[in-house]
């Protein structure tokens, strides 16, 4: 560049070798700032769950951490992370240094597991109820009075019925309530008796499945949305008046009815539904980096403990502990409960049949077939 | 150097050469990744998932809508420019100010306001509703979303040009006698086309990505108001990353091919106006 | 050199009919209107709607929602993150603009759309490039596992994707101008002898601030408002990598209707930096004008 003045350059290159100095400075700045989160004074924990535990989690921490220092006399702080059951087990996987998951469903545990090779495959065994220590069920929500007189599942799929329902591959509870739908009815064709569904050539199982299909797609048909979450569907149903019912968990519909105003909508309990256990897990390649182990196993056992179990109904979920559960029966009303083992063959099995790619659910939805 | 044409300007070397580096590690590196993430997956299964029937419907709306919301905001954006900086009126400063807002807004809330604001009980929905016009859940309530959150690109882009133009070149075609309309067609049109341009390249190319508020508004369904990104997004809920990154993948190529060709025919407009020009 | 008008056209309009006032000052009713009509419809229904859920349970409720701790540490991780991304985004673009706009290179229409593409990156792609990247399973996933370094799930993440997300905001906006404006008057200065810098300041500068006011107003915008890289990037832990629109979130999703409009409107505040900003710059230069 013969014809460039020299002072010039100098100045060009001298200012902005300055910029870049303070540019990586700020990058540094940053980098020690982050590098470690833990608290000298005591220990913290990384609890990360799923959406609608957040206030159950708030009680829990606040009381365990106080029942810790008196125990050990070390300063415990317990931070939660929120956010979708499947894009939170992602962040595990990718690295997010969680001490403990407690997620809403065992597939997403699983994931975990297989993926990121965080934690033991035997790890669902190693608390009391399948590693659960509340559950929840599938319930419907509908406005007020019940004006559609929808009472139990086959009033879904009657003429003129909206569903609301996110949608199955984005939101773990959508996937609840679509298993518990399709659970419903071979439920009701196979009166009961799950055994049944280990001979798959049984004509009456042949029969019962493709009733439960045609079912389920009859439900996703006349839905006219489907959020990407459980909550965004609340507020749909709730805030927008979209739809006659709503498809969602016991403990978000007895929150909605509480937290969005009561009188708005009722919820109605069907006959039969799915027993949705969210389970917890220690995460052992982390604790055992860090060294907490023992705290976050006798956290996780602490939710097993009767003021554990408490503050759980209190948030209402299902307490694990029957005796607990008695206790609330005003609130969660006795119905007949099916597993996702019983009625799917476990996680493994209903997620290829139904929610894989190019599986049920993607069929059942796809417009072409309509036609 | 055939590289460049010859100037006296200084600084070429040192600008070009920092603008390169920084693109390269925030931009190119990351980018390279993603395209290495689709490398990892087979030639049929990277073929199956992007001309998924599904797939194709998604690219479809995403950069159709997106097409008509970048044109929209190119007319609009254009009006609103031209207001703000040609007109005196009350609350003209803060509607100036405002015009940033749904950058600022997150995205969920412009997409949750919008869905409120349109559903058949909101404030302007109960006005459409008897006319049979429905916006939220259909694909008219995603070319909504994606107007509001383009906005800013045309009417920040077109306005410093027309702050720009010279006024003096103007005044004297009018005290020519110019009428107003040749006045806009052959001095003002031609000095803000490029900066329109860019905002409309800017508008349609954040419509393609955007994903945060037109979940709300879009209803989700398949085949019918389900956009590209949120087949991402599903991919990723079953840790298909690969799957997820041919998507993304895809997206880009199409982005990066109609950038370029908006880009390149700048370029030729530039020179042909330059040569006019001179 | 671009949009002088030549000998022929000036004639021309020499020969055209006079102004009708009453035409003009229609065309300044219709455009206002047409304005003020697609604003109301798209930006200040959204915008009001977040000012009226925030308020609903009256102002008392409002400033509460602000003296919660996650509330103040989200606000502080936005601004801290917006502190570091803006300054580097514009520094980047004022060579990026300088480089392209003031030369004629080859390959310049390709690096322009290069510069492009993040804006039309998914903003969950822009997240996820960087799970690849610094993510446990991602190409430099092991070694800062071994060396105890966190990117992402922390701040370093957070800026990085921000920055992905508003890299082109002010290299765009400076590009068209620079190209429209010309090169003549620096071209004059560095001929009658003045360095490089001095003319980028005394010369570009001041031509290009409105371009460069809109620029760096943009992308400090895009930058505190970006939710969605942010939140593939950021492991939501409470309190510690919530910035303001995942806040919101939070908030919206546990029905706190009030809490997260309220925290919105906060980012409404930057349009009176805007307006403050623009006022400064309109003062100084009428002041350096009258000078």
């Amino acid at each position: 560049m013969a014809y460039a003045i020299p002072e010039g350059q100098v100045n060009v290159r001298h200012f902005l070798k300055l910029r870049s100095a303070s540019i990586a400075l700020a990058a540094l700045i940053a980098l020690s700032g982050c590098g470690s989160a833990d608290d000298s004074s005591g220990i913290t924990l990384l609890n990360v769950s799923y959406d609608p535990t957040r206030e159950l989690y708030r009680e829990v921490n606040a009381e365990f951490a106080k029942q810790w220092q008196q125990e050990s006399g070390q300063r415990l702080t317990i931070k939660q992370s929120h956010g979708g059951s499947g894009s939170q087990a992602r962040a595990v996987i990718d690295g997010l240094q969680a001490d403990v998951v407690t997620l809403a469903l065992a597939y997403d545990i699983d994931s975990i597991q297989r993926k990121g090779k965080r934690l033991g495959a035997n790890w669902q065994t190693r608390f009391p109820s399948d590693s659960s220590p509340y559950s929840s069920t599938i319930v419907f929500l509908v406005r007020s009075g019940n004006p559609k007189g929808i009472r139990d599942w086959e009033d879904l799929v009657k003429p003129g019925i909206e569903v609301i329902t996110p949608n199955p591959k984005t939101s773990g509870g959508a996937r609840w309530n679509y298993l518990a739908a399709w659970g419903s009815q071979l439920h009701r064709d196979l009166q009961g008796d799950w055994s049944k569904l280990e001979n798959p050539a049984d004509p009456q199982v042949q029969a019962a499945q493709a009733a439960a299909e045609k079912f389920v797609q009859t439900i996703y048909r006349n839905a006219p949305v489907l959020d990407s979450g459980a909550r965004a569907s609340t507020n749909t149903f709730v805030q927008r008046s979209i739809g006659d019912v709503l498809l969602t968990w016991e403990n978000e519909a007895l929150l909605a009815t509480q937290a969005l105003g009561p009188g708005r909508v009722d919820i109605i309990v069907p006959s039969t539904s799915i027993l949705a256990q969210t389970p917890v897990a220690v995460v052992d390649t982390v604790v055992d980096r860090r060294g907490t182990r023992q705290v976050a196993e006798a956290y996780l056992r602490y939710l097993y403990s009767p003021v554990g179990q408490e503050i759980a109904a209190k948030h209402h979920f299902r307490p694990s502990d029957q005796k607990s559960l008695e206790e609330h029966r005003d609130e969660f009303v006795e119905l007949s409960l099916f597993t996702i083992d019983q009625a799917f063959g476990g996680w493994d099995r209903a997620h290829e049949a139904h929610f894989a790619d190019g599986a049920i659910f993607d069929r059942i939805t796809s417009v072409k077939d309509a036609q | 150097m055939s590289f460049r044409a010859p100037s006296i300007l200084p600084g070429f070397g040192i600008t070009l050469g920092f603008s390169t580096f920084f693109l390269s590690a925030i931009v190119l590196i990351p980018l390279a990744a993603l395209i290495a993430k689709t490398g990892t997956m087979g030639w049929g299964d990277f073929v199956s998932t992007i001309f998924d029937a599904r797939a194709i419907a998604s690219y479809r709306l995403t950069f159709g809508a997106s097409l008509l919301a970048a044109t929209l905001n190119g007319v609009f954006g254009f009006i609103i420019a031209w207001t703000l900086v040609r007109y005196e009126f009350p609350g003209r400063k803060i509607i100036d100010a405002l015009i940033d807002m749904p950058f600022a807004l997150p995205t969920a809330v412009s997409g949750i306001a919008l869905t409120a604001v349109f559903a058949h009980n909101g404030w302007f929905g109960q006005y459409l509703a008897p006319f049979g016009i429905k916006v939220a859940y259909t694909w008219i309530g995603i070319v909504v979303a994606l107007t509001l959150i383009g906005l800013p690109f045309v009417v920040r882009s077109v306005q410093p040009a027309l702050q720009e133009v010279q006024r003096d070149l103007e005044d004297a075609a009018e005290t020519l006698g110019a009428g107003r309309f040749y006045i806009f067609r052959r001095i003002i049109f031609p000095t803000v086309m490029p900066a329109l341009l860019t905002g409309f390249t800017m508008a349609f190319a954040r419509a393609i990505g955007e994903y945060g508020s037109v979940i709300f508004i879009a209803g989700n369904l398949p085949m019918k108001t389900e956009i590209t990104p949120l087949l991402i997004v599903i991919k990723l809920e079953q840790f298909d990353y690969a799957g997820a990154a041919a998507l993304g993948f895809m997206m880009l190529v199409i982005s990066f091919i109609m950038l370029l060709s908006i880009n390149l025919l700048q370029a030729w407009g530039r020179r042909r106006h330059v040569a006019a020009g001179r | 050199m671009a949009s002088g008008p030549t000998k022929e056209m000036l004639a021309e309009l020499a020969s055209r009919p006079g102004r009708d006032t009453i035409v003009s000052t229609f065309i300044k009713a219709v455009f206002i209107g047409l304005s003020l009509l697609f604003l109301a419809a798209l930006l200040f229904a959204p915008l009001v709607t977040v000012f009226v859920t925030a308020l609903e349970k009256g102002y008392e409720m409002y400033f509460e929602s602000f003296r919660d701790s996650d509330t103040i540490a989200a606000i502080r991780l936005t601004l801290i993150t917006a502190a570091i991304v803006v300054p580097v985004n514009t520094v980047f673009g004022i060579a990026a603009a300088w480089a392209i706009g003031k030369f004629e290179f080859r390959g310049k229409s390709m690096l322009i759309t290069l510069i492009d593409l993040p804006i039309a990156v998914s903003p969950v792609i822009s997240g996820l490039i960087y799970v690849l990247l610094f993510g446990a399973q991602g190409w430099f996933g092991i070694w800062l596992q071994e060396h105890d370094i966190s990117i992402i799930y922390a701040l370093p993440g957070i800026v990085l994707a921000t920055m992905f997300v508003t890299f082109p905001y002010v290299a765009r906006e400076l590009i068209p101008l620079m190209q429209q404006l010309g090169n003549d008057e620096e071209e004059a200065a560095i001929t009658m002898g003045a360095g490089g810098l001095m003319t980028f300041f005394h010369v570009t500068l001041p031509k290009i601030r409105w371009g460069l006011v809109y620029g760096v107003i943009l992308c400090n915008a895009r930058a505190m408002g970006e939710f969605g890289a942010v939140s593939v990037v950021s492991g939501h832990i409470r309190g510690m990598t919530t910035t303001m629109p995942l806040h919101v979130e939070i908030l919206y999703n546990e029905y706190n209707f009030v809490g997260a409009f309220a925290v919105a409107s906060l980012l409404t505040l930057l349009a009176v930096v805007t307006l403050i900003v623009k006022t400064l710059v309109e003062w100084r230069t009428g002041y350096t004008r009258t000078k």
